[in-house]
């Protein structure tokens, strides 16, 4: 059976056709439910193999990205999200999704407490909302489940908050401990991590482009894996079309296909 | 009680806002500022428990970064401190999230007199006067016309009580209905209408004047209880039913043409002749237009399942006021149009392009207008932000800089949508509406925004008072209610709808009462922002982010349900009636009562003349023969030419995911495409692309030109992707000088006769190319007199196109794809350097910046014809590698621009080049000459494309070559030798950070 998942729509966010076809593609059952919907009933949350925030502009960004309606879902479903992570759930969050779930604190979700904002997304370093393709580079000793067997892959980012940002040295360090951090942004050259403008496009520390909790289970990251579903996607398509490199589906799906692959495996 | 919440970032965190005004402070500006921060300010005027203003406050603030206070945070050390927020009544977005953030933790919903509003404070240090730190308010932080700004020293800041006092005005004004008297004068009448910002001429206000004489009327009116005069709500409600923008007079008018043969011709109405004309010819020929002219966009058959909507619309006086309030609401305004089109279409993606001054300009500046810098930069973040906040894709976007858009900046925005071809069983594009059905507002509030707020000057407009209040889109509430739309259209809600834009109820509800023969509302049961509207200003608001619905009575509670349950703001205020009569009551009272007939029928025609007379324009020196490296780097630098690549990264192009033929290709990602290509479902691999031309240069010489070449530009590029005639439409925006003789303009015979030509233009490109105009608008009075000096724009059409294609994967984009391959020009170059980029490069070099002239391009429709098909046919078979269509800066621009997408050098003999006549260098070089092409192959297809070309102008030019040089030759001499990274830098450096 082709596991069910909630895409949370409304009040701004923008990404569900494409996160619906990306979860179509990847063999699950996706649905979309307005947060008024989902608010006014929390436990239809249990009826879901897994959750996901997607992009956009959640109330504009106004007061900082994520935060008004991070402070919504916490206000109303906080108990419900708790029991759906101790269930052995699946939430992933791209791009304003990554943000709210790190407001919200489910993000890096480290010692079990998922409801304390830890870490911040500030204005990209550059000052401005970027639109371009970056290359990222996935951990192999995170033990997120989204990203397993990959290594590099090309993603667009779209945002102005991506700058994964604490003061606080130690808390970074069992983050990074932890492999709470699946992926980076690259030099596709050398396939290291870097924080060279515009290879890392926001200045966030240590390239940080996506947090994991220490299961695994919860992932957020600020590329859009699902705008890369067709090979055409990708900004020089026509270029690897001419020498027979164009692969047969946009690497992005790849993200999706692990999770379903997770979730019927369990 | 107010409560005011300040809030900073913490110490070692850095404070880019702050970062970035003293940047500017310094480089634009020349201010000695060594350091700024910045702290939002929030007064929360909402009744609270301590408990509760304490969670408010943590709720606001960013736990890992934010610090905040009550009151006022400790202030570091500062010489001026300077604070703004926004004057009553305007769009304050971020507290009206903040109110919704405030709602969750009271769990209640706010009074309409709770709010929360919202300021910047900005703390500078530096040797500054207080003067300087006002001028840094007022031309940087902040704009007076919709801001508050005010300025504090450290001692008066200390010295000065806490403000928490909210920007509201509470003047609940009696309700007050006005009855005009239309007895007096022809000066008594002309007085009322300029009063009363009324724009109506002296022949319009004589049909009105009569109208309200007829006997049925007066008698209809008693009987209403309305006096025999017209009322404020009345006048005003014809007034803006029949202004130019609405009614797009000069296009219906009565015109005398005159051209420099001394052959008169009268032409009634250009759009009927010219525009209508041609769709209406070309309608024999294509079978997939399904609804042209009639409603807010045009519609197109896409597939079988779908249809495709497309408008463009310019929003120029506001952005002229207010760049950034201007700009989005233009931008969230255009997408109303594909929204309110048919059943209401989904949003497929934006296009968007600008005409500016330039942003380095350094001359005088009129009193009153604002720094062409400033407002690129409004523009763009206000169409950035209504776009990316909407989560709808830009596709296309330009930019255009001439000294004589300083008056006036044009702001083109666009909108495509898709629509259903059939909804519950029925065509989705019929419209209906019947008798009883009730009428239905939803969206947003309504307030005193944007009421003859275009007319207003900036003195009038600078008073303490909401009436003035410029419209600032908001797109969230717009979004809410776009998504509300969509699933109320799939289940079946209402019967029609339509944009609340320009004109606002009186408007929308005058279009769509039309359709079922009369309507009347309560403007009572209109929801307000704040108290104190009279009720023409409720009829007439253009508060953004609604729309009007026609509701089948049995679906109205459902409707109000769900708008409900998302959030939703709907009222029904009347019902569609078949009286005949649009009557507008306000409550028990009845306030105006107007004839269908007479509203949309009853304005009388202009007359106009036109008299043509080709200009003079001085041609610059010849350049004496020799290397033109340091022209082509020019040109590639030049403002008109070179990447705009910074602001563009700052538009979301992917959101979606359907993007294919991006607006940026090549190996770096960094050359424009000729045209975008996107998909428009997730199944299907059939697309549209998209296209446009523009070129206000060329009206200097002749507007027929202009107007040819532009949509020759247009459709060579949908064709340069792999596009096919047959299956293009096109959408034409005049943007014009005010063309109507009079005092101010003496020279209006002239510029209407500019405007026959361009039209003449279209038709018959149009007709030849079978590209129908399938939507249009025109603003007809760019002109600026400002500080005693008047500035016109130059004529300029934005031409857009819009084609299907049936696989995008055959898509073929412009830059060089590997060493070897042979280089093709395509299409015959001409001695046609006038008003070329080149020209007007040279020109500035001699120091007579106008004197570009020289042959216009023309247009050879028998050949242009012949080589579209036959390059489409060439796509179609695979044989290409790349295609581009020279433009601006003609084939050097060209194939330096194809050698840097792919970073790969080429070798072109010119020579071979298919020409007319014997061409001097830089007219092989540069000329603009239409309908040609740059094209590559792989070796071994090379005798397949000649022999596909076989009788047309096509020659093999040249060879990609893996060295990293372009060079150009003849046989005489070497004229490019140069490096790519040079290229490179000269394209990308000027408007780079800019």
């Amino acid at each position: 059976m082709n596991p069910k998942i909630l895409i949370i729509t409304g009040y701004g966010l923008n990404c569900e056709a494409e996160s619906h076809h990306a979860w179509t593609l990847a063999g699950a059952a996706p649905e979309l439910v307005h947060l008024n919907d989902l608010i006014e009933r929390p436990a239809r949350l249990h009826d879901y193999a897994g959750l996901m925030f997607i992009g956009g502009f959640s109330y504009g960004d106004h007061m900082g990205s994520g935060l008004a309606f991070g402070a919504r879902v916490r206000h109303h479903m906080q108990a419900d999200l708790a029991r759906f992570i101790a269930d052995g759930k699946l939430i992933l969050g791209v791009c304003n999704g990554f943000q709210i779930m790190t407001k919200l604190g489910l993000l890096p979700g480290l010692d079990g407490d998922y409801f304390t904002q830890k870490v911040a997304l500030m204005h990209n370093d550059c000052g401005a909302f970027q639109n371009f393709w970056v290359t990222l580079r996935f951990e192999e000793k995170s033990p997120c489940v989204f990203t397993r067997n990959l290594d590099l892959m090309p993603l667009p980012i779209r945002h102005g908050e991506g700058k994964v940002f604490t003061l606080d040295h130690a808390l970074l360090e069992r983050i990074e401990e932890l492999g709470c951090v699946p992926c980076r942004y690259a030099d596709p050259a050398t396939g290291a991590a870097t924080d060279k403008f515009p290879l890392n496009p926001n200045g966030s520390l240590n390239a940080i482009a996506g947090l994991c909790d220490p299961t695994g289970r919860v992932f957020g990251l600020m590329p859009h894996p699902e705008a890369y579903l067709f090979p055409e996607n990708h900004p020089q398509w026509d270029l690897q079309k001419l020498r027979g490199t164009l692969p047969a589906q946009g690497a992005g799906l790849k993200l999706f296909q692990n999770a379903v692959a997770f979730l019927k495996a369990t | 009680m107010a409560y005011r919440i300040e809030i900073a970032l913490k110490r070692g965190v850095h404070d880019g806002r702050g970062a970035g005004v003293a940047h500017r402070a310094r480089n634009f500006f020349h201010l000695p500022v060594t350091g700024c921060a910045t702290r939002d300010v929030f007064k929360v005027d909402v009744a609270l428990a301590p408990k509760q203003l304490r969670e408010v406050q943590q709720l606001f603030t960013d736990p890992v970064i934010a610090r905040s206070a009550l009151g006022r945070l400790a202030a570091p050390a500062f010489d001026w401190l300077v604070e703004t927020g926004f004057k009553p009544g305007v769009t304050d977005n971020l507290g009206r999230t903040a109110q919704e953030v405030v709602t969750d933790a009271v769990g209640r919903p706010l009074t309409a007199q709770e709010g929360v509003y919202t300021g910047v404070q900005y703390l500078l240090k530096g040797a500054l006067t207080r003067e300087q730190a006002q001028r840094l308010g007022r031309d940087l932080l902040a704009n007076e016309l919709i801001q508050s700004i005010r300025v504090f020293s450290a001692e008066e800041w200390a010295a000065a009580p806490v403000d928490a006092e909210p920007p509201v005005i509470r003047d609940p004004a009696a309700v007050q209905v006005r009855a005009y008297d239309l007895g007096g004068s022809d000066a008594d009448l002309m007085q009322i209408s300029r009063e009363g910002i009324l724009s109506l001429s002296i022949e319009e206000l004589h049909a009105i004047r009569d109208y309200f004489r007829r006997p049925a009327v007066l008698a209809a009116r008693t009987q209403l209880g309305l006096p025999a005069q017209p009322t404020d709500v009345e006048l005003e409600c014809i007034a803006q039913t029949w202004s130019e923008h609405c009614k797009h007079k000069i296009f219906a008018a009565n015109v005398h043409y005159v051209d420099d043969k001394g052959r008169a011709q009268t032409i009634d109405s250009l759009f009927k002749t010219f525009i209508r004309a041609a769709t209406e010819k070309i309608r024999k020929d294509v079978d997939w237009l399904v609804s042209v002219f009639t409603d807010n966009a045009g519609i197109i058959r896409f597939s079988d399942r779908y249809n495709i909507s497309f408008k463009c619309e310019t929003h120029n006086s506001p952005s002229a006021l207010d760049p950034y309030g201007g700009a989005i609401t233009g931008i969230v305004g255009v997408n109303r149009d594909p929204m309110g089109t048919g059943m209401g279409c989904e949003l497929v993606c934006n296009t968007w392009g600008y005409c500016f001054g330039s942003p380095f300009y350094a001359g005088d500046l009129p009193a009153g207008l604002m720094h062409p810098r400033r407002i690129r930069d409004g523009v763009h973040q206000g169409v950035i932000d209504g776009g990316n906040q909407s989560g709808i894709p830009w596709t296309r976007g330009f930019e255009r800089f001439d000294e004589r858009y300083l008056g006036k900046p044009l702001v083109y925005c666009g909108t495509i949508g898709k629509i259903p071809r059939a909804l519950q069983g029925r065509p989705s594009e019929r419209k209906e509406i019947f008798p009883g059905d009730a009428i239905v507002m939803c969206g947003g509030r309504i307030g005193k925004d944007g009421i003859h707020g275009a007319t207003f000057s900036s003195e009038e407009l600078r008073h303490e008072s909401p009436a003035q209040a410029v419209q600032i889109g908001d797109p969230i509430t717009q979004r809410k209610m776009y998504e509300f739309l969509m699933e109320a259209r799939d289940l079946g809600l209402f019967r029609a709808l339509t944009d609340n834009g320009a004109g606002g109820l009186s408007s929308s509800l005058g279009e769509m009462s039309s359709m079922s023969g009369g309507a009347e509302i309560d403007l009572a049961l209109a929801p307000l922002k704040y108290e104190g509207l009279q009720p023409w200003e409720i009829l007439l608001s253009e508060a953004q982010e609604r729309m009007s619905l026609a509701v089948q009575p049995e679906n109205v509670a459902a409707l109000l349900a769900l708008a409900r349950r998302r959030d939703v703001e709907a009222d029904v205020i009347g019902t569609f009636t078949d009286s005949g009569a649009f009557v507008v009551k306000f409550g028990d009272r009845c306030v105006g009562r107007l004839e269908m007939e007479f509203l949309h029928e009853g304005c009388p025609k202009m007359h106009i003349d036109a008299r043509w007379q080709p200009p003079q324009v001085a041609a610059p020196a010849p350049l004496r023969a020799g290397p033109r490296d340091r022209a082509l780097l020019g040109l590639l630098g030049a403002l008109n030419v070179c990447s705009k690549e910074f602001k563009s990264r700052q538009y979301d192009g992917e959101v979606k995911g359907l993007s294919v033929v991006k607006p940026f290709v090549g190996v770096q990602s960094d050359m424009p495409s000729d045209a975008t290509v996107m998909k428009v479902e997730y199944d299907s691999h059939a697309g549209i692309i998209l296209a446009e031309g523009i070129n206000p240069f060329f009206s200097d010489l002749d507007t027929y030109a202009m107007m040819a070449s532009v949509i020759d530009e247009a459709v060579r590029r949908v064709i340069s992707v792999g596009g096919k005639l047959g299956s293009i439409a096109g959408l034409d925006n005049f943007c014009w000088p005010d063309p109507v003789l009079s005092e101010k303009t003496p020279d209006g015979p002239y510029k209407m006769a500019q405007l026959v030509r361009a039209n003449q233009a279209l038709y018959d490109v149009c007709t030849a190319y079978l590209v129908p105009p399938i939507s249009g608008k025109d603003s007809m009075k760019n002109d600026s007199v400002r500080g005693g000096r008047k500035i016109s724009i130059p004529p300029t059409v934005l031409f857009s196109t819009i084609a299907k294609m049936d696989d995008v994967r055959k898509a073929v984009t412009m830059p060089f794809k590997q060493a070897g391959d042979p280089i093709y020009v395509i299409g015959l170059t001409a001695d046609e350097l006038g008003a070329s980029e080149f020209h007007r490069w040279l020109a500035a070099e001699q120091g007579t910046p106008t004197s570009y002239g020289g042959t216009v391009p023309g247009l050879d429709l028998i050949h242009a014809l012949a080589t579209y098909r036959t390059l489409h046919s060439a796509i179609e078979a695979g044989l290409l590698h790349s295609s581009h269509t020279p433009t601006l800066g003609g084939l050097a621009v060209a194939f330096a621009l194809a050698a840097l997408g792919g970073d790969l050098g080429a070798e072109i003999n010119l020579d071979a080049a298919p020409h007319l006549g014997t061409l001097r260098d830089d007219a092989l070089l540069f000329a603009e000459s239409n309908s040609r092409f740059v094209v590559t192959c792989a070796p071994e297809q090379a005798a397949a494309l000649e022999e596909k070309f076989q009788g047309l102008p096509c020659a093999r030019v040249g060879t990609v070559t893996a060295a990293r040089t372009l060079t150009i030759r003849t046989a005489e001499r070497q004229l490019v030798a140069s490096d790519l990274d040079a290229l490179r830098k000269a394209f990308k450096k000027t408007l780079n950070g800019i």
